[in-house]
């Protein structure tokens, strides 16, 4: 067992109980790095594998891309919603996933599910492709094309540089 | 001044909720329903805490940050929670309006 099995987690974690505390006093500091390196440790065995963030930069960059198409796909539903729902197109699109991670997958899916108007609904046993449910769709390959360059490529860059 | 501007991010907030709730209501099968509660409702809880932490900031007490939190869990727990929904109806076949995709009967048959 290594002294600091998950420096990344250990720095969330040290941030989420300072954010929690809503304070940054000496004594919550040193509890929150306390948590942050103790909770890991026991966690290890659900966790082995050790995340490697490998381009902070693009992680950056994906979270305000991210944020600016949450803000996009949430007026696109809303006005989805309020028009006549008789006339929306839901198709189910298989994405093939080019990431190998479970981190990797998992941030892509949440990705899918948080913006432009599609929920990830079916992971492939084998994890070789994603679908995806779109509420309005009206040309699937361009949609996987869209979803596999904005999201995908970034993701792959951050996790599984090769 | 400060006033308007709180009233207006609460009240967006309020209209981006009930539109994402009013979703469940028109929209007519159960993966076009997943939709609203995933999507609508983040941009309304969002502005709904933006409104909290600059209400908050001002009293005086020091800034207020822990809506940022709640952001966060948010974030996390939407997507993952439609997922399994969305797979338990697949699972089910729950009746479509889209077609399934051909993979996902292979491989429930197979099981």
């Amino acid at each position: 067992m290594t002294r600091l099995p998950h420096p990344v987690l250990t720095l969330s974690l040290a941030l989420v109980w300072l954010l929690l505390a809503n304070s940054l006093a000496p004594g919550q500091v040193l509890l929150g790095v306390l948590l942050g390196w103790l909770i890991p440790r026991f966690t290890q065995r659900f966790s082995p594998d050790r995340i490697h963030i490998h381009a902070p930069l693009v992680l950056l960059r994906f979270v305000a891309l991210l944020f600016h198409d949450i803000l996009i796909a949430n007026l696109n539903v809303a006005w989805l919603i309020l028009r006549e729902p008789r006339q929306l197109t839901p198709a189910f699109v298989v994405v093939p996933l080019d990431l190998r991670s479970d981190l990797g997958i998992s941030a892509f899916a949440g990705a899918v599910s948080l913006t432009p108007g599609t929920v990830s609904s079916w992971l492939s046993p084998d994890r070789r492709s994603l679908v995806v449910h779109g509420l309005h769709v009206r040309n699937p390959d361009a949609l996987v094309a869209t979803l596999k360059r904005r999201y995908e490529i970034p993701l792959l860059k951050v996790f599984e540089p090769c | 001044m400060l006033d308007i501007l709180l009233s207006l991010l609460i009240l967006t907030g309020a209209v981006f909720i009930f539109i994402g709730s009013l979703g469940l209501v028109r929209l007519d099968d159960f993966y076009t329903r997943l939709h609203g509660p995933t999507k609508a409702t983040t941009l309304g809880v969002g502005s709904l805490l933006i409104a909290s932490m600059i209400h908050f900031s001002l009293q005086g007490n020091g800034i207020s940050v822990h809506e940022i939190l709640i952001t966060l869990f948010l974030f996390i727990t939407a997507p993952v929670s439609a997922h399994l929904l969305s797979k338990a109806a697949l699972h089910r076949q729950l009746r479509s309006r889209a077609p399934l995709p051909p993979l996902i009967n292979t491989a429930e048959t197979e099981k």
